[in-house]
Protein backbone atom coordinates (compact mmCIF):
# COMPACT_ATOMS: atom_id res chain seq x y z
CA UNK A 1 0.00 0.00 0.00
CA UNK A 2 1.07 3.49 -1.09
CA UNK A 3 2.09 6.14 1.62
CA UNK A 4 -1.06 8.32 2.61
CA UNK A 5 -0.52 12.27 3.97
CA UNK A 6 -3.37 13.80 5.75
CA UNK A 7 -4.89 17.15 5.38
CA UNK A 8 -7.16 18.64 7.26
CA UNK A 9 -8.35 22.29 7.42
CA UNK A 10 -10.71 23.34 10.37
CA UNK A 11 -13.78 25.76 10.58
CA UNK A 12 -13.77 27.36 13.91
CA UNK A 13 -16.97 29.05 15.32
CA UNK A 14 -16.03 31.29 17.92
CA UNK A 15 -18.99 33.24 19.47
CA UNK A 16 -18.06 37.24 20.12
CA UNK A 17 -17.88 38.80 23.37
CA UNK A 18 -20.99 40.97 22.60
CA UNK A 19 -23.66 42.02 25.97
CA UNK A 20 -26.10 41.76 22.79
CA UNK A 21 -27.33 39.44 20.01
CA UNK A 22 -25.75 40.32 16.58
CA UNK A 23 -29.10 42.32 14.93
CA UNK A 24 -30.99 43.04 17.65
CA UNK A 25 -30.75 44.39 21.43
CA UNK A 26 -31.42 40.92 23.38
CA UNK A 27 -29.17 39.40 26.09
CA UNK A 28 -26.26 36.76 24.55
CA UNK A 29 -26.25 35.90 28.39
CA UNK A 30 -25.31 31.96 28.44
CA UNK A 31 -27.79 29.61 31.04
CA UNK A 32 -30.86 32.07 31.04
CA UNK A 33 -34.06 30.42 31.11
CA UNK A 34 -35.24 29.20 27.83
CA UNK A 35 -37.09 31.68 25.42
CA UNK A 36 -36.19 34.63 27.63
CA UNK A 37 -33.86 36.15 25.18
CA UNK A 38 -36.08 36.49 22.26
CA UNK A 39 -37.53 38.94 20.34
CA UNK A 40 -39.57 39.87 17.02
CA UNK A 41 -36.29 40.24 15.18
CA UNK A 42 -34.33 36.98 16.16
CA UNK A 43 -37.61 34.73 15.92
CA UNK A 44 -37.92 35.63 12.61
CA UNK A 45 -41.02 37.68 12.61
CA UNK A 46 -42.36 39.10 9.38
CA UNK A 47 -41.45 42.67 8.61
CA UNK A 48 -38.64 43.06 11.17
CA UNK A 49 -35.43 44.89 10.62
CA UNK A 50 -32.05 43.46 11.97
CA UNK A 51 -29.52 46.34 13.06
CA UNK A 52 -25.97 45.53 12.48
CA UNK A 53 -24.14 45.42 15.92
CA UNK A 54 -21.25 47.91 15.91
CA UNK A 55 -18.65 45.87 18.75
CA UNK A 56 -19.25 42.57 16.29
CA UNK A 57 -18.13 44.14 13.75
CA UNK A 58 -15.18 45.63 15.36
CA UNK A 59 -14.06 42.40 17.03
CA UNK A 60 -14.36 40.43 14.15
CA UNK A 61 -12.07 43.06 12.33
CA UNK A 62 -9.75 43.32 15.41
CA UNK A 63 -9.37 39.36 14.97
CA UNK A 64 -8.28 39.71 11.14
CA UNK A 65 -5.84 42.39 12.19
CA UNK A 66 -3.93 40.40 15.11
CA UNK A 67 -4.12 37.26 12.61
CA UNK A 68 -2.30 39.28 9.74
CA UNK A 69 -5.57 39.36 7.23
CA UNK A 70 -7.02 42.05 4.84
CA UNK A 71 -9.71 43.34 5.40
CA UNK A 72 -12.15 44.36 2.80
CA UNK A 73 -13.23 48.10 2.48
CA UNK A 74 -16.47 46.60 1.69
CA UNK A 75 -18.18 43.59 2.89
CA UNK A 76 -21.83 42.32 2.18
CA UNK A 77 -24.18 40.29 4.74
CA UNK A 78 -25.59 37.13 2.53
CA UNK A 79 -28.78 34.96 3.18
CA UNK A 80 -27.85 31.07 3.62
CA UNK A 81 -30.99 29.36 3.18
CA UNK A 82 -32.00 25.90 4.91
CA UNK A 83 -34.78 24.55 6.56
CA UNK A 84 -34.04 23.68 10.18
CA UNK A 85 -36.14 24.13 13.28
CA UNK A 86 -33.54 25.79 15.16
CA UNK A 87 -33.40 28.28 12.37
CA UNK A 88 -36.65 30.56 12.85
CA UNK A 89 -36.22 32.35 9.50
CA UNK A 90 -35.22 29.68 7.46
CA UNK A 91 -32.25 31.14 6.43
CA UNK A 92 -28.93 32.62 8.26
CA UNK A 93 -27.02 35.96 8.03
CA UNK A 94 -23.99 35.09 7.04
CA UNK A 95 -21.02 36.32 4.91
CA UNK A 96 -20.44 34.69 1.11
CA UNK A 97 -19.06 36.81 -1.01
CA UNK A 98 -16.93 40.31 0.23
CA UNK A 99 -16.58 38.56 3.93
CA UNK A 100 -15.22 41.33 6.29
CA UNK A 101 -11.33 39.27 6.52
CA UNK A 102 -9.22 36.94 4.58
CA UNK A 103 -6.19 35.91 4.18
CA UNK A 104 -4.47 35.44 7.40
CA UNK A 105 -2.23 33.01 8.96
CA UNK A 106 -1.52 31.15 12.33
CA UNK A 107 2.11 29.94 13.50
CA UNK A 108 1.83 26.97 15.23
CA UNK A 109 5.10 24.72 16.70
CA UNK A 110 4.72 21.14 16.43
CA UNK A 111 8.23 19.16 17.57
CA UNK A 112 10.17 22.01 17.57
CA UNK A 113 9.15 23.27 14.28
CA UNK A 114 7.31 26.60 13.20
CA UNK A 115 4.81 26.10 10.67
CA UNK A 116 2.60 28.61 8.92
CA UNK A 117 -1.12 27.87 8.65
CA UNK A 118 -3.03 30.28 6.18
CA UNK A 119 -6.59 31.59 7.56
CA UNK A 120 -8.81 31.46 3.82
CA UNK A 121 -11.46 33.73 5.88
CA UNK A 122 -12.84 35.19 8.61
CA UNK A 123 -16.97 36.53 7.99
CA UNK A 124 -19.14 37.31 10.73
CA UNK A 125 -22.96 35.77 10.79
CA UNK A 126 -25.53 34.61 13.37
CA UNK A 127 -26.11 31.71 15.59
CA UNK A 128 -29.14 29.39 15.51
CA UNK A 129 -31.16 28.24 18.08
CA UNK A 130 -30.92 24.96 20.49
CA UNK A 131 -33.08 21.63 20.23
CA UNK A 132 -33.65 19.30 22.65
CA UNK A 133 -34.64 15.46 22.03
CA UNK A 134 -34.48 14.78 26.09
CA UNK A 135 -35.93 16.30 29.15
CA UNK A 136 -33.08 14.43 31.56
CA UNK A 137 -33.30 10.75 30.87
CA UNK A 138 -36.58 10.71 29.23
CA UNK A 139 -36.34 10.90 25.47
CA UNK A 140 -39.03 12.79 24.15
CA UNK A 141 -41.02 11.82 20.71
CA UNK A 142 -40.68 15.37 19.83
CA UNK A 143 -38.13 18.33 19.92
CA UNK A 144 -38.37 21.53 21.70
CA UNK A 145 -36.91 24.94 20.43
CA UNK A 146 -34.87 27.33 22.55
CA UNK A 147 -34.58 30.00 21.02
CA UNK A 148 -32.22 31.96 23.26
CA UNK A 149 -28.87 31.61 21.49
CA UNK A 150 -30.23 32.40 18.01
CA UNK A 151 -28.66 35.54 16.33
CA UNK A 152 -25.64 35.87 18.66
CA UNK A 153 -22.54 36.79 17.19
CA UNK A 154 -20.16 34.36 15.79
CA UNK A 155 -17.23 34.48 13.58
CA UNK A 156 -16.21 31.98 11.79
CA UNK A 157 -12.38 31.32 11.15
CA UNK A 158 -11.79 29.01 8.09
CA UNK A 159 -8.42 27.76 7.63
CA UNK A 160 -6.64 26.57 4.63
CA UNK A 161 -6.04 22.55 4.34
CA UNK A 162 -2.70 23.21 5.71
CA UNK A 163 -2.88 21.20 8.28
CA UNK A 164 -1.17 17.41 8.14
CA UNK A 165 -2.15 15.59 11.22
CA UNK A 166 -4.42 15.37 14.53
CA UNK A 167 -1.56 17.27 16.52
CA UNK A 168 -0.83 20.11 13.86
CA UNK A 169 -4.67 20.50 14.15
CA UNK A 170 -4.87 20.41 18.08
CA UNK A 171 -2.01 22.97 17.81
CA UNK A 172 -3.53 25.48 15.72
CA UNK A 173 -6.65 25.49 17.65
CA UNK A 174 -4.84 25.97 20.95
CA UNK A 175 -2.75 29.10 19.56
CA UNK A 176 -6.09 30.06 17.77
CA UNK A 177 -8.16 30.04 20.90
CA UNK A 178 -4.72 31.36 22.94
CA UNK A 179 -5.01 34.53 20.52
CA UNK A 180 -8.69 35.49 20.83
CA UNK A 181 -8.83 35.40 24.66
CA UNK A 182 -5.70 37.97 24.37
CA UNK A 183 -7.40 39.72 22.18
CA UNK A 184 -10.58 39.55 24.52
CA UNK A 185 -13.13 38.88 21.40
CA UNK A 186 -14.13 35.56 22.79
CA UNK A 187 -14.69 33.78 26.02
CA UNK A 188 -13.46 30.74 23.87
CA UNK A 189 -15.34 28.42 26.62
CA UNK A 190 -15.80 25.33 24.32
CA UNK A 191 -18.28 23.18 26.95
CA UNK A 192 -20.61 26.29 26.59
CA UNK A 193 -20.11 25.95 22.75
CA UNK A 194 -18.90 29.47 22.57
CA UNK A 195 -15.81 28.04 20.83
CA UNK A 196 -16.42 25.02 17.95
CA UNK A 197 -14.74 23.10 15.65
CA UNK A 198 -15.56 21.22 12.66
CA UNK A 199 -12.95 19.29 10.37
CA UNK A 200 -12.99 18.85 6.79
CA UNK A 201 -10.13 15.67 6.51
CA UNK A 202 -9.08 13.88 3.28
CA UNK A 203 -6.30 11.85 2.37
CA UNK A 204 -3.82 11.44 -0.52
CA UNK A 205 -0.74 9.45 -2.05
CA UNK A 206 2.46 11.39 -0.87
CA UNK A 207 3.08 13.47 -3.56
CA UNK A 208 -0.32 14.25 -5.56
CA UNK A 209 -0.91 17.63 -5.40
CA UNK A 210 -4.84 17.08 -6.15
CA UNK A 211 -6.93 17.06 -2.93
CA UNK A 212 -8.55 13.83 -1.96
CA UNK A 213 -12.30 13.64 -1.45
CA UNK A 214 -13.33 14.92 2.10
CA UNK A 215 -15.55 14.58 4.88
CA UNK A 216 -16.75 16.98 7.26
CA UNK A 217 -16.50 15.79 10.93
CA UNK A 218 -18.97 17.82 13.21
CA UNK A 219 -19.43 17.68 16.84
CA UNK A 220 -16.21 17.57 18.52
CA UNK A 221 -16.31 19.28 21.62
CA UNK A 222 -13.64 19.15 22.94
CA UNK A 223 -9.63 19.17 21.75
CA UNK A 224 -9.00 16.00 22.68
CA UNK A 225 -12.32 15.15 20.57
CA UNK A 226 -11.07 16.77 17.78
CA UNK A 227 -7.58 14.54 17.79
CA UNK A 228 -9.45 11.47 18.50
CA UNK A 229 -11.73 12.46 15.84
CA UNK A 230 -9.09 13.20 13.01
CA UNK A 231 -7.28 10.67 13.78
CA UNK A 232 -10.09 8.00 13.67
CA UNK A 233 -11.03 9.58 10.45
CA UNK A 234 -8.05 8.69 8.37
CA UNK A 235 -8.05 5.62 9.52
CA UNK A 236 -11.23 4.87 8.22
CA UNK A 237 -10.69 6.29 4.61
CA UNK A 238 -7.15 4.44 4.53
CA UNK A 239 -9.12 1.70 5.33
CA UNK A 240 -11.71 2.13 2.77
CA UNK A 241 -8.90 2.83 0.11
CA UNK A 242 -6.80 -0.31 1.04
CA UNK A 243 -10.26 -2.91 1.15
CA UNK A 244 -10.65 -0.88 -2.87
CA UNK A 245 -13.65 1.57 -2.25
CA UNK A 246 -13.82 5.36 -2.32
CA UNK A 247 -14.50 8.15 0.11
CA UNK A 248 -18.10 9.76 -0.58
CA UNK A 249 -18.53 13.26 0.31
CA UNK A 250 -20.68 13.49 3.38
CA UNK A 251 -20.89 15.59 7.17
CA UNK A 252 -20.13 12.91 9.62
CA UNK A 253 -20.81 13.42 13.70
CA UNK A 254 -18.09 12.97 15.82
CA UNK A 255 -19.77 10.39 19.08
CA UNK A 256 -17.66 11.18 22.47
CA UNK A 257 -18.62 7.98 24.26
CA UNK A 258 -17.87 5.63 21.81
CA UNK A 259 -14.90 7.27 19.98
CA UNK A 260 -16.70 6.54 16.40
CA UNK A 261 -18.58 8.86 14.39
CA UNK A 262 -21.68 7.98 11.63
CA UNK A 263 -22.68 9.44 8.86
CA UNK A 264 -25.14 12.44 8.45
CA UNK A 265 -27.62 10.74 6.36
CA UNK A 266 -30.47 13.93 6.14
CA UNK A 267 -27.41 16.37 4.96
CA UNK A 268 -26.08 13.89 2.20
CA UNK A 269 -27.95 15.93 -0.44
CA UNK A 270 -25.97 18.10 -2.13
CA UNK A 271 -26.28 21.55 0.11
CA UNK A 272 -27.64 24.16 -2.60
CA UNK A 273 -28.22 27.28 0.12
CA UNK A 274 -29.34 29.97 -2.64
CA UNK A 275 -26.69 32.53 -1.15
CA UNK A 276 -27.58 36.50 -2.38
CA UNK A 277 -27.09 39.46 -0.67
CA UNK A 278 -29.60 39.96 2.13
CA UNK A 279 -31.37 43.19 1.35
CA UNK A 280 -31.98 44.13 5.15
CA UNK A 281 -28.99 44.63 5.75
CA UNK A 282 -26.74 47.83 3.72
CA UNK A 283 -22.73 47.01 2.93
CA UNK A 284 -20.13 47.62 6.24
CA UNK A 285 -17.62 50.04 4.36
CA UNK A 286 -14.43 50.30 6.82
CA UNK A 287 -11.75 53.27 6.18
CA UNK A 288 -8.37 53.03 6.79
CA UNK A 289 -9.07 55.88 10.02
CA UNK A 290 -10.94 52.85 11.77
CA UNK A 291 -8.50 49.85 11.06
CA UNK A 292 -5.71 52.49 12.17
CA UNK A 293 -8.11 53.07 15.60
CA UNK A 294 -8.30 49.51 16.18
CA UNK A 295 -4.79 48.66 15.67
CA UNK A 296 -3.63 50.89 17.78
CA UNK A 297 -5.76 49.08 20.10
CA UNK A 298 -4.03 45.52 19.26
CA UNK A 299 -3.16 43.73 22.94
CA UNK A 300 0.06 42.58 23.45
CA UNK A 301 0.00 38.85 21.82
CA UNK A 302 1.10 35.53 22.79
CA UNK A 303 4.01 35.41 20.51
CA UNK A 304 5.14 38.95 21.94
CA UNK A 305 4.53 38.21 25.67
CA UNK A 306 6.57 35.10 25.52
CA UNK A 307 9.52 36.47 24.31
CA UNK A 308 9.34 40.02 26.70
CA UNK A 309 9.19 36.95 29.25
CA UNK A 310 12.26 35.39 27.49
CA UNK A 311 14.11 38.56 26.60
CA UNK A 312 13.21 40.97 29.77
CA UNK A 313 12.85 38.36 32.61
CA UNK A 314 15.35 35.66 31.55
CA UNK A 315 12.91 33.11 31.62
CA UNK A 316 13.72 29.69 29.78
CA UNK A 317 11.75 29.56 26.18
CA UNK A 318 10.04 26.63 27.59
CA UNK A 319 8.72 28.30 30.97
CA UNK A 320 7.41 31.58 29.41
CA UNK A 321 5.99 29.15 26.76
CA UNK A 322 3.82 27.63 28.97
CA UNK A 323 2.78 30.54 30.78
CA UNK A 324 1.88 32.78 28.11
CA UNK A 325 -0.17 30.05 26.27
CA UNK A 326 -3.28 30.81 28.46
CA UNK A 327 -3.95 34.45 28.88
CA UNK A 328 -5.60 34.13 32.31
CA UNK A 329 -2.06 32.38 33.42
CA UNK A 330 0.03 34.81 32.02
CA UNK A 331 -1.86 37.57 34.21
CA UNK A 332 -1.78 35.52 37.18
CA UNK A 333 1.95 35.01 36.25
CA UNK A 334 2.71 38.85 36.08
CA UNK A 335 0.33 39.97 39.22
CA UNK A 336 2.44 37.34 41.28
CA UNK A 337 5.73 38.75 40.26
CA UNK A 338 4.46 42.11 41.65
CA UNK A 339 5.20 40.66 45.02
CA UNK A 340 7.62 37.92 44.19
CA UNK A 341 9.83 40.80 44.74
CA UNK A 342 10.33 40.44 40.23
CA UNK A 343 9.98 42.70 37.42
CA UNK A 344 6.61 45.20 37.53
CA UNK A 345 4.33 44.27 34.30
CA UNK A 346 5.47 46.15 30.98
CA UNK A 347 8.72 47.46 32.72
CA UNK A 348 11.30 46.85 29.96
CA UNK A 349 14.66 48.08 31.04
CA UNK A 350 16.96 45.28 32.27
CA UNK A 351 16.32 43.66 35.74
CA UNK A 352 18.90 43.51 38.26
CA UNK A 353 19.60 39.83 39.23
CA UNK A 354 17.59 39.81 42.08
CA UNK A 355 14.39 40.13 39.54
CA UNK A 356 15.91 37.41 37.45
CA UNK A 357 16.06 35.41 39.93
CA UNK A 358 12.21 36.47 41.72
CA UNK A 359 11.00 35.80 38.07
CA UNK A 360 12.59 32.58 37.32
CA UNK A 361 11.70 31.29 40.87
CA UNK A 362 8.22 32.22 40.57
CA UNK A 363 8.13 30.26 37.27
CA UNK A 364 9.05 27.01 38.67
CA UNK A 365 6.50 27.15 41.61
CA UNK A 366 3.77 28.58 39.39
CA UNK A 367 4.18 25.71 36.69
CA UNK A 368 5.48 22.73 39.17
CA UNK A 369 3.54 23.75 42.65
CA UNK A 370 0.45 25.95 41.21
CA UNK A 371 -0.55 24.40 37.98
CA UNK A 372 0.06 20.74 38.77
CA UNK A 373 -2.48 20.85 41.91
CA UNK A 374 -4.86 22.86 39.46
CA UNK A 375 -4.95 20.10 37.29
CA UNK A 376 -5.09 17.41 39.67
CA UNK A 377 -8.05 18.94 41.27
CA UNK A 378 -9.98 19.95 37.70
CA UNK A 379 -9.44 23.67 38.34
CA UNK A 380 -8.21 26.77 35.81
CA UNK A 381 -6.04 29.19 37.24
CA UNK A 382 -8.98 31.74 37.72
CA UNK A 383 -10.37 29.35 39.97
CA UNK A 384 -6.97 29.05 41.63
CA UNK A 385 -7.75 28.67 45.79
CA UNK A 386 -4.34 30.81 45.57
CA UNK A 387 -4.72 34.17 44.82
CA UNK A 388 -1.69 35.56 42.72
CA UNK A 389 -0.56 38.18 45.56
CA UNK A 390 -0.11 35.39 47.88
CA UNK A 391 2.29 33.00 45.48
CA UNK A 392 4.05 36.03 45.07
CA UNK A 393 4.72 36.84 48.92
CA UNK A 394 5.70 33.18 49.12
CA UNK A 395 8.17 33.12 46.73
CA UNK A 396 9.62 36.24 48.01
CA UNK A 397 9.92 34.15 51.32
CA UNK A 398 11.71 31.47 49.89
CA UNK A 399 13.84 33.63 47.55
CA UNK A 400 14.94 35.64 50.77
CA UNK A 401 15.97 32.66 52.96
CA UNK A 402 13.39 33.18 55.56
CA UNK A 403 11.97 29.46 54.08
CA UNK A 404 13.37 26.73 52.42
CA UNK A 405 12.26 25.32 49.73
CA UNK A 406 10.63 22.47 51.68
CA UNK A 407 8.60 24.55 53.77
CA UNK A 408 7.60 26.24 50.85
CA UNK A 409 5.85 23.27 49.62
CA UNK A 410 4.39 22.41 52.80
CA UNK A 411 3.25 25.94 52.71
CA UNK A 412 1.72 26.20 49.38
CA UNK A 413 0.01 22.57 49.63
CA UNK A 414 -1.69 24.05 52.98
CA UNK A 415 -2.16 27.20 50.41
CA UNK A 416 -4.12 25.46 48.02
CA UNK A 417 -6.25 23.78 50.50
CA UNK A 418 -7.06 26.63 52.64
CA UNK A 419 -6.67 29.44 50.41
CA UNK A 420 -5.08 31.33 53.52
CA UNK A 421 -2.21 33.80 52.88
CA UNK A 422 1.69 32.11 53.55
CA UNK A 423 2.38 34.15 56.36
CA UNK A 424 -0.33 33.02 58.54
CA UNK A 425 0.47 29.45 57.79
CA UNK A 426 4.09 30.41 58.56
CA UNK A 427 2.91 31.36 61.83
CA UNK A 428 0.81 28.65 62.82
CA UNK A 429 3.29 26.00 61.86
CA UNK A 430 6.02 27.57 63.19
CA UNK A 431 8.11 27.35 59.67
CA UNK A 432 10.43 29.88 60.33
CA UNK A 433 13.76 29.31 58.66
CA UNK A 434 16.57 29.26 60.56
CA UNK A 435 19.85 31.25 58.82
CA UNK A 436 21.00 32.78 62.28
CA UNK A 437 24.87 31.48 62.37
CA UNK A 438 25.43 31.60 66.12
CA UNK A 439 22.26 29.67 66.59
CA UNK A 440 23.28 27.17 63.89
CA UNK A 441 26.78 26.98 65.13
CA UNK A 442 25.01 26.25 68.84
CA UNK A 443 23.45 23.13 67.09
CA UNK A 444 26.18 22.08 65.10
CA UNK A 445 28.27 21.89 68.12
CA UNK A 446 25.34 20.18 69.68
CA UNK A 447 25.59 17.46 66.51
CA UNK A 448 29.22 17.19 66.84
CA UNK A 449 29.33 16.46 70.56
CA UNK A 450 26.89 13.66 70.23
CA UNK A 451 28.55 12.09 67.40
CA UNK A 452 32.19 11.82 67.94
CA UNK A 453 32.09 8.49 65.49
CA UNK A 454 30.97 11.12 62.18
CA UNK A 455 33.85 13.25 62.75
CA UNK A 456 36.11 10.70 62.49
CA UNK A 457 34.60 8.96 59.72
CA UNK A 458 34.69 12.62 58.03
CA UNK A 459 38.11 13.45 58.67
CA UNK A 460 39.36 9.53 57.35
CA UNK A 461 38.00 11.22 54.30
CA UNK A 462 34.29 10.25 53.90
CA UNK A 463 32.60 13.16 52.81
CA UNK A 464 29.18 10.90 53.82
CA UNK A 465 29.63 10.98 57.13
CA UNK A 466 28.68 15.51 56.73
CA UNK A 467 25.13 14.22 55.67
CA UNK A 468 24.60 12.67 58.73
CA UNK A 469 25.48 15.48 60.59
CA UNK A 470 23.65 17.80 58.51
CA UNK A 471 20.69 15.56 59.05
CA UNK A 472 21.03 15.63 62.88
CA UNK A 473 21.27 19.45 62.98
CA UNK A 474 18.41 19.62 60.63
CA UNK A 475 16.52 17.49 62.84
CA UNK A 476 17.40 19.50 66.05
CA UNK A 477 16.22 22.18 64.80
CA UNK A 478 12.61 20.68 63.47
CA UNK A 479 14.17 21.17 59.61
CA UNK A 480 14.22 25.31 60.36
CA UNK A 481 17.52 25.48 59.79
CA UNK A 482 18.98 26.68 56.74
CA UNK A 483 20.32 23.74 54.82
CA UNK A 484 23.08 25.59 53.25
CA UNK A 485 24.70 27.36 56.30
CA UNK A 486 24.87 24.25 58.42
CA UNK A 487 26.66 22.95 55.44
CA UNK A 488 28.78 25.31 55.83
CA UNK A 489 29.26 26.26 59.37
CA UNK A 490 29.93 21.82 60.08
CA UNK A 491 32.71 22.11 57.39
CA UNK A 492 34.59 25.60 59.57
CA UNK A 493 33.79 23.46 62.39
CA UNK A 494 35.52 20.27 61.20
CA UNK A 495 38.49 21.72 59.34
CA UNK B 1 -34.41 31.11 -22.26
CA UNK B 2 -36.55 27.80 -21.58
CA UNK B 3 -37.11 26.26 -17.81
CA UNK B 4 -37.80 22.30 -17.39
CA UNK B 5 -40.11 20.76 -15.36
CA UNK B 6 -37.66 19.30 -13.75
CA UNK B 7 -35.97 22.90 -12.76
CA UNK B 8 -39.00 23.99 -10.99
CA UNK B 9 -39.56 20.55 -9.12
CA UNK B 10 -35.43 21.00 -7.85
CA UNK B 11 -36.36 24.51 -6.93
CA UNK B 12 -39.49 23.58 -5.19
CA UNK B 13 -37.68 20.69 -2.77
CA UNK B 14 -35.48 23.94 -2.11
CA UNK B 15 -38.08 26.16 -1.13
CA UNK B 16 -40.07 22.97 0.24
CA UNK B 17 -43.12 23.44 -2.03
CA UNK B 18 -45.66 20.64 -3.08
CA UNK B 19 -46.88 21.37 -6.66
CA UNK B 20 -49.58 19.83 -8.67
CA UNK B 21 -48.52 19.07 -11.89
CA UNK B 22 -50.25 21.84 -13.86
CA UNK B 23 -48.54 24.30 -11.45
CA UNK B 24 -45.30 22.90 -12.84
CA UNK B 25 -46.31 23.62 -16.49
CA UNK B 26 -47.61 27.15 -15.18
CA UNK B 27 -44.45 28.12 -12.90
CA UNK B 28 -42.02 26.87 -15.90
CA UNK B 29 -43.75 29.09 -18.01
CA UNK B 30 -43.72 32.05 -15.83
CA UNK B 31 -39.95 31.48 -14.27
CA UNK B 32 -38.40 31.40 -17.97
CA UNK B 33 -40.51 34.66 -18.99
CA UNK B 34 -39.19 36.35 -15.93
CA UNK B 35 -36.00 35.32 -16.80
CA UNK B 36 -35.89 36.21 -20.00
CA UNK B 37 -36.84 39.79 -19.05
CA UNK B 38 -33.90 39.79 -16.79
CA UNK B 39 -31.62 37.75 -19.03
CA UNK B 40 -32.30 41.51 -21.82
CA UNK B 41 -29.12 42.73 -19.38
CA UNK B 42 -26.64 40.34 -20.86
CA UNK B 43 -26.74 41.98 -23.67
CA UNK B 44 -25.08 45.40 -21.85
CA UNK B 45 -21.58 45.37 -21.06
CA UNK B 46 -21.23 45.38 -17.95
CA UNK B 47 -17.21 44.69 -17.23
CA UNK B 48 -16.76 48.06 -15.46
CA UNK B 49 -19.78 48.29 -13.25
CA UNK B 50 -19.92 47.42 -9.57
CA UNK B 51 -22.04 44.39 -8.89
CA UNK B 52 -25.10 46.21 -7.37
CA UNK B 53 -26.16 44.49 -4.04
CA UNK B 54 -28.50 46.78 -2.78
CA UNK B 55 -30.58 49.47 -4.53
CA UNK B 56 -29.86 51.93 -1.78
CA UNK B 57 -26.64 53.95 -1.83
CA UNK B 58 -26.34 53.47 1.76
CA UNK B 59 -23.85 51.65 4.10
CA UNK B 60 -22.66 51.33 7.81
CA UNK B 61 -26.27 51.27 9.81
CA UNK B 62 -25.29 49.80 12.45
CA UNK B 63 -26.40 50.40 16.80
CA UNK B 64 -24.23 50.03 19.82
CA UNK B 65 -23.94 47.25 22.09
CA UNK B 66 -26.60 47.51 24.20
CA UNK B 67 -29.39 44.74 25.41
CA UNK B 68 -32.83 46.06 25.74
CA UNK B 69 -34.68 43.67 28.43
CA UNK B 70 -36.96 41.13 27.20
CA UNK B 71 -40.58 42.59 26.67
CA UNK B 72 -42.32 39.26 28.90
CA UNK B 73 -46.02 40.10 27.01
CA UNK B 74 -44.18 39.90 23.75
CA UNK B 75 -42.24 37.03 24.89
CA UNK B 76 -45.76 35.25 25.37
CA UNK B 77 -47.01 36.61 21.99
CA UNK B 78 -44.37 34.97 20.39
CA UNK B 79 -44.99 31.64 22.12
CA UNK B 80 -48.19 31.44 21.76
CA UNK B 81 -48.13 32.56 17.95
CA UNK B 82 -45.94 29.31 17.42
CA UNK B 83 -47.85 26.33 15.86
CA UNK B 84 -47.02 24.27 19.00
CA UNK B 85 -45.95 25.35 22.28
CA UNK B 86 -44.94 23.26 25.03
CA UNK B 87 -44.46 25.44 28.30
CA UNK B 88 -41.38 27.40 27.96
CA UNK B 89 -40.45 26.06 24.24
CA UNK B 90 -41.76 25.71 20.76
CA UNK B 91 -42.56 22.32 20.37
CA UNK B 92 -41.67 20.49 16.93
CA UNK B 93 -41.65 17.11 15.10
CA UNK B 94 -38.82 15.30 16.70
CA UNK B 95 -35.97 16.20 14.40
CA UNK B 96 -32.88 14.20 15.37
CA UNK B 97 -29.40 13.29 14.16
Amino acid sequence: MSQFETVIGLEVHAQLKTDSKIFCGCSTQYGAPPNTNICPVCTGQPGVLPVLNRKAVSFLVTTGLALGCSINPRSLFARKQYFYPDLPKNYQISQYELPLAERGCVDIVVAGETKRIRVHRIHLEEDAGKLLHAIGARTLDYSLVDLNRTGVPLMEIVSEPDLRSPEEAVAYLTKLKSILEYLGVSDCDMEEGKFRCDANVSIRPVGQKELGTKAEIKNMNSFSGVRDAIAYEVERQKNIIASGGKIVQETRLWNADTKESHSMRSKEEAHDYRYFPDPDLVPIELDERYLDSLRKELPELPEARCARLVGVLGLSAYDAGVITAEKALADYYEEALKTAGGEPHGKTTTPDAAETSAAKMLANWTITELIGRLNTAGKTIVQSPVVPQHLGRLVFLVRTGALSGKMGKTVIEEMFISGRPPEEIIKEKGLVQISDETAIGKLCDEALTESPKAIEEYKAGKERALGALVGLVMKKSKGQANPAAVNKILKEKLS
Amino acid sequence: MEITVKEVDYVARLARLKLSGQEKDVFAGQMASILGYIGQLNTLDTTVVTPTSHALNVSNVMRDDVVRSTDLRQREQLLDNAPERDGDFFRVKKVIE
